[in-house]
């Protein structure tokens, strides 16, 4: 019951956030309430028993991604998105029958997936189960994964350096 | 009665004493402060109000309370509201996972609980503290830019990129602690260290954790966020009243949580040194009662040393505490990890 309650909250803040990252127009404010999005994913994934994944989803998205991107907003200085009304003026004309196609979509895979999702969904994602199967299982992918961050950060490194030097000289 | 309701009343009395206790706490460490200092500069310090100045944090409080709360016209209005909540909130929420005493059994209503003395026993515990802590970057920044004012926009962005930066060696020094315990949950830490404290298995660990926190609480030599001759005040420079009291409450809930967090983490918790429990055997209320003595001298310690500390040395520059961060604490970091795991594969 608790349980239950805990979830529509959570789904309804979900939701609720969603529509107002992209019905707000002041960008600072849908970045925070797509951050009350993220907390609320969050939750539902409390309920799931994944911990382990709740715990990283507050850590990478609210605490290191959409810092950055609150830090874009705010040094850019956007007002309110004035110009931009203009530029995308014809593209809701496409966007509704594409939502209507991800709707279909995404009701059809849930549908076919509710029977066996509901029984199956404990302790999948606490972290003894999340760290056995990343180092026996998936060890390659996971491996593999790490030389690929090592790439990124050095490309993200080079690059800024190249910038420091062009503006010194 | 139904477990169900018991282990609430249970929970809910935890939550509050915890809170309770972290205000009382920081009602202490705020005359503590001045105190201190006081003596280090050679000077008295406030002690007019009440015996030795006691009464000095109530008639602060009091002050304010009863100050004018300026909302100035140029602020984003929600956004400024909404800085010293977002600040407040993650500050006094890391508490929760930390334990201050063993697990217990007892009678309560004629069934057997379990009490811990923590308020939210997680299995991934110190990754709970590290997620949301670093939420708390949000009410610096938001509070800095609503502010509307350059010098909080100034704070409001060296503070977060002073958090972010020192998030990484922090996190680094406890994956250290956590290849030892082998468990992400803090009681299990704290067990882990029953005979030899961590501090003495990880001295390296303890000190570049102890410097990332001084960094993460924004207290000198890292106060950069707030440096007055500088940048006025920092993010709270618009605040008054209330509002920039919860700026200042939640730098001090910050200060108890690290220095609780470092005395879990390399300082053996509530464990009691020497054996002397072992020696003594008392009864198991008196034990848990001085199990919790010893997380709270512990604590206290800590926190008089992050105050010594504070009025010892002066501010780094801002380019010094960054290269301090990613060039020496990093790397130190990652060789640490390293060196425990070379230390686990050899003798075990």
């Amino acid at each position: 019951m608790i349980q239950l309650i805990l979830f529509f909250t959570f789904a309804f803040l979900a939701v609720f956030g969603g529509v107002m990252v992209i019905s707000h127009r002041n960008p600072i404010y849908s970045a925070l309430f797509l951050i009350l999005t993220l907390f609320s994913l969050a939750g539902i994934y409390i309920l799931l028993l994944a911990h382990f994944i709740a715990i990283v989803h507050i850590a990478v998205y609210a605490g290191a991604i959409m810092v950055l991107f609150l830090f874009v907003i705010m040094l850019l200085n956007i007002k309110a998105e004035a110009q931009a009304r203009g530029a995308f003026k014809y593209m809701k004309y496409l966007a509704i029958p594409m939502a209507v196609i991800l709707f279909l979509e995404l009701g059809y895979s849930g549908f076919q997936q509710y029977k066996e999702s509901v029984t199956k969904a404990s302790e999948i994602g606490t972290v003894e189960n999340i760290g056995s199967a990343l180092f026996s299982t998936y060890l390659l992918p996971f491996e593999i994964t790490s030389v690929l961050l090592v790439v990124a950060m050095a490309g993200a490194l080079f690059l800024s350096k190249k910038k420091l030097s062009v503006s010194k000289e | 009665m139904d477990p169900v309701i018991l282990n609430l009343i249970i929970v809910l009395v935890k939550i509050v004493v915890v809170l309770i206790g972290i205000f009382v706490t920081i009602l202490i460490l705020t005359l503590a402060e001045r105190r201190v200092s006081g003596f280090i500069q050679d000077r008295l310090g406030p002690n007019r109000v009440g015996p030795f100045g006691l009464l000095q944090p109530i008639a602060d409080a009091l002050k304010f309370f009863v100050k004018e709360d300026i909302i100035p016209s140029h602020v984003e209005k929600a956004l400024y509201i909404l800085g010293p909540m977002l600040i407040l909130i993650p500050a006094l929420m890391t508490f929760a996972v930390i334990p201050f005493g063993d697990q217990i059994y007892t009678y309560l209503g004629g069934q057997l609980v379990d009490i811990r003395f923590q308020v939210a026993d997680l299995n991934v515990g110190i990754l709970y503290i590290l997620a949301i802590a670093s939420l708390g970057v949000y009410g610096t920044v938001i509070g800095g830019w609503a502010s509307n004012n350059k010098y909080s926009l100034m704070g409001g962005l060296r503070s977060s990129s002073q958090m972010i930066s020192y998030e990484i060696p922090m996190g680094l020094s406890i994956v250290s602690v956590v290849m030892m315990s082998g468990s992400l949950r803090l009681q299990d830490i704290v067990h882990d260290q029953a005979q030899l404290w961590n501090i003495i298995r990880q001295p390296l660990a303890f000190v570049i954790f102890m410097v990332s926190a001084f960094a993460e609480t924004n207290r000198l030599p890292f106060d950069l966020p707030e440096a007055e001759q500088e940048l006025v005040g920092g993010y709270h420079t618009e605040y008054s009243s209330m509002k920039f009291a919860a700026f200042m409450l939640s730098e001090y809930a910050n200060l108890i949580t690290s220095s609780a967090l470092m005395v879990t983490l390399f300082l053996g918790g509530w464990q009691v040194p020497f054996g002397i429990l072992e020696f003594l055997n008392l009864p198991i209320l008196w034990e848990q009662l001085i199990q919790i003595l010893s997380f709270v001298i512990k604590t206290g310690f800590m926190l008089f040393f992050f105050i010594w500390v504070r009025w010892t040395l002066p501010r780094f520059r801002y380019d010094q505490l960054m290269n301090l961060g990613w060039k020496s604490l990093l790397p130190l970091a990652l060789f640490n990890i390293v060196l425990t795991g070379l230390g686990i594969a050899i003798f075990s």
